[in-house]
């Protein structure tokens, strides 16, 4: 004889109904113990309210650099001097490794994609106006192609020519802020036709740059700068010094052939055969913007470290909780079964209730990190007016806080899940 | 005559105390039919409690046969079990067991939590309502546990048992909490609910509780005692008698002081 009867059994199993009130219950378990809750979550909020702001900050400090270096335009390029990689110091000394400024004319003459390239050198010197003086000023030697290569126009007067160059005369550009701190507005000309004296000797101001938006990483106290003819600073350059080129290529399409250029140009002025390697480095915008870019997966993932702890922390709370909730709940648990629930059910009732639970938690702390992130576009000079919070990291938040309700609910939802009802209903 | 909606047959149910075996029912047979309203009693120990547990579903004996309808639960998985108490089974406990932040309402809904087939929220609420209707709580469905009398509560529980129309209605001492005019109220709901075409079986040790029934089975060490009409049963008949005595006297008194 069959066990089973005939006609339609009922089916089991569960239904929309079921979620539904499970969720409805575990909101008023949660609410009708507000503090332990509160507490029980802490951990969750904190990691994912500071997980949210480091991301909302670097993400601001992304948008604002990439902007940066996009606004300089993906066409420049930087020639270093460069000691390859596991060859012997001795090998190869640091005089074979310099750049010199007849490699610069080279490159000019012989690379088409090149629009233009100037050398830079920086020499530190005190510099005195009719009033001012300012000690330790970065001065910068330069050719007319600068303006193209770097993207700063004069504002007032006129740029350096290559007469300027030539002949090497003692004229100089200045950007606004040395105008305001050498007071050089005094005749009321903005600066141009003032005078001011580099290393004992005396400089016309020919023209004025705009003064760049603060530097990018820290910030100097002087932001003053002074630019003059390069021929002019190596006559102030005393023995050994430090050159790089900047270079703009004709666009940025043609970017990678113009440092192919350089780089043949170079190759061969160096005499370097096919076996030795390049003794200088021409490194595009891009190779900075990807520099920057690993940094910042690399902060991010610390912080994704940090998080992960507290998270861990958050979810031993979490469990411990569950399992009082449990233990409290036992008879609860017996009239749930002897009403027909399964031990499955009060599995997914108890987990659910855990991963609400945390939910909240990470809703909390999601709400936090983007106040925290808010109130740090409000700090002056941190360059963090874009920091936001971007989608992917709520979706991420959300996603780990569900994972550790589930993963630390789990022991407590099947202890609850395994009660005898017999036993659990007789539990005082 | 009609099949027994309830067969138990060689039913037996051993615990493993430590060292000890506890035999806690022996070689049980019984049948349970449609309609019927059953005492189950006995002295603590007498196995009435394992039985009550093994007729709910709740227990599986160690052998013998369980027939509820036409179907064999004593060999079901405990899935299946669960299922059963869901639909064929309604209990009724002596604290009531309802849940304290829920209202007279969600409280008897509860069941309908485990059913895939109970149909919409809308449904579910309508057929709870009813079971409020039927012990009459149809004003009190937005009230919470601590705003109802131990009376209220009780027939809440008893809404909530009924729910599904069950094939059997358990009933767990029943009255254990209650006063006895809430007694006889609750009592009489049972008995409108049995008038109404509804199996009970109240596991009780108190004759007041078992005069209301129609047939008393009386369990000692884990085997049937004794099994008669209420009427029949000596205990339940001389409590009858007493009762009938003390409230004849009663009226006897009232009637000389008028």
């Amino acid at each position: 004889m069959s066990a089973r009867g005939t006609g339609s059994a009922p089916r089991g199993g569960l239904s929309g109904f079921f979620f539904l009130k499970t969720i409805g219950m575990a909101l008023s378990q949660i609410w009708a113990n507000k503090t332990r809750s509160f507490l029980t979550a802490l951990g969750i909020i904190v990691g994912v309210a500071s997980v949210t702001a480091v991301i909302a900050a670097l993400t601001g400090l992304k948008t604002k650099v990439l902007t940066e270096f996009e606004s300089v335009g993906a066409a420049r390029l930087y020639v270093f001097p460069n000691r390859p990689d596991n060859v012997p110091r001795s090998k190869i000394p640091w005089e074979k490794c310099r750049l010199r400024i007849e490699e610069a004319r080279a490159i000019a003459d012989q690379c088409p994609s090149l629009k233009g390239i100037s050398p830079l050198v920086d020499i530190t010197l005190s510099v005195e106006s009719d009033t001012q003086l300012i000690e330790g000023m970065s001065i910068t030697g330069i050719w007319p192609a600068w303006h193209d290569a770097i993207g700063r126009k004069v504002l007032r007067g006129r740029p350096f020519t290559q007469i300027d160059v030539e002949t090497a005369r003692q004229v100089a550009l200045v950007n606004e802020a040395a105008v305001e701190e050498l007071s050089l507005d005094e005749a009321g000309s903005g600066g141009i036709g003032s005078h001011v004296l580099l290393g004992g000797r005396r400089f016309l101001v020919v023209g004025v740059v705009e003064t760049l938006q603060a530097r990018m990483f820290g910030m100097n106290s002087s932001q003053a700068e002074i630019f003059v003819p390069f021929s002019v600073a190596e006559k102030l350059l005393e023995g050994w010094y430090f050159m790089q080129f900047v270079a703009i290529a004709r666009s940025p399409e043609v970017a990678e052939e113009a440092k192919a250029e350089i780089e043949y140009v170079l190759r061969r002025q160096r005499g370097l055969t096919k076996e030795d390697p390049d003794t200088f480095r021409v490194a595009a915008i891009d190779q900075f913007i990807n520099q920057f870019k690993s940094l910042a997966s690399g902060v991010t993932a610390i912080a994704g470290g940090i998080v992960g702890i507290s998270l861990l922390v958050g979810g031993i709370g979490i469990m411990n909780i569950m399992l009082v909730s449990v233990s409290e709940r036992t008879r609860e648990i017996g009239l749930r079964k002897a009403v027909g629930a399964t031990s499955s059910a009060i599995l997914l009732q108890f987990l659910l209730e855990a991963v609400t639970l945390t939910l909240l938690g990470g809703l909390v702390g999601l709400v936090i990190g983007k106040l925290m992130a808010l109130s740090l576009t409000f700090i002056p000079g941190a360059n963090l007016e874009q920091a936001d919070v971007p989608p992917w990291a709520i979706a991420v938040a959300l996603v780990f806080s569900a994972g550790v309700g589930v993963l630390f609910g789990m022991w407590p939802a099947y202890k609850a899940s395994r009660l005898d009802p017999i036993e659990a209903l007789r539990h005082e | 005559m009609e099949e027994p909606i309830i067969q138990l047959r060689g039913i037996t149910k051993v615990y493993r105390v430590g060292v000890e075996t506890i035999h806690a029912l022996r070689e049980l047979d019984l049948d349970i039919h449609r309609n019927e309203f059953v005492a189950i009693m006995g002295s603590s120990g007498s196995g009435k409690s394992t039985l009550m547990n093994m007729l709910g579903c709740l227990d599986r004996p160690t052998s013998g046969e369980y027939r509820l309808g036409s179907r064999l639960v004593s060999s079901m998985k405990p899935d299946e079990l669960a299922l059963i108490r869901n639909v064929d089974i309604g209990f009724v406990f002596q604290s009531f067991e309802l849940l304290p932040r829920q209202t007279a309402l969600e409280n008897v809904e509860l069941p309908l939590m485990y059913s895939a087939t109970a149909g919409g929220f809308r449904a579910r609420r309508a057929r709870a309502a009813a079971a409020l209707e039927r012990v009459g709580l149809g004003n009190r469905m937005d009230h919470r546990p601590n705003q109802l009398s131990g009376g209220q509560k009780q027939r809440v529980a008893i809404a909530r048992a009924i729910l599904s129309n069950p094939k059997i209605l358990m009933a767990d001492e029943p009255t254990g909490n209650l006063d006895t005019a809430t007694t006889g109220e609750i009592l009489a709901l049972f008995t409108q609910l049995h008038r109404e075409g509804q199996t009970i079986i109240i596991v009780t040790h108190e004759n007041d509780v078992a005069a209301h029934c129609r047939r008393v089975v009386r369990l000692r060490d884990g085997r049937i005692l004794s099994d008669l009409p209420a009427e029949e049963d000596p205990e339940v008949a001389s409590h009858v008698a007493g009762a009938r005595e003390a409230q004849a006297a009663r009226l006897a008194a009232a009637g000389a002081a008028a």
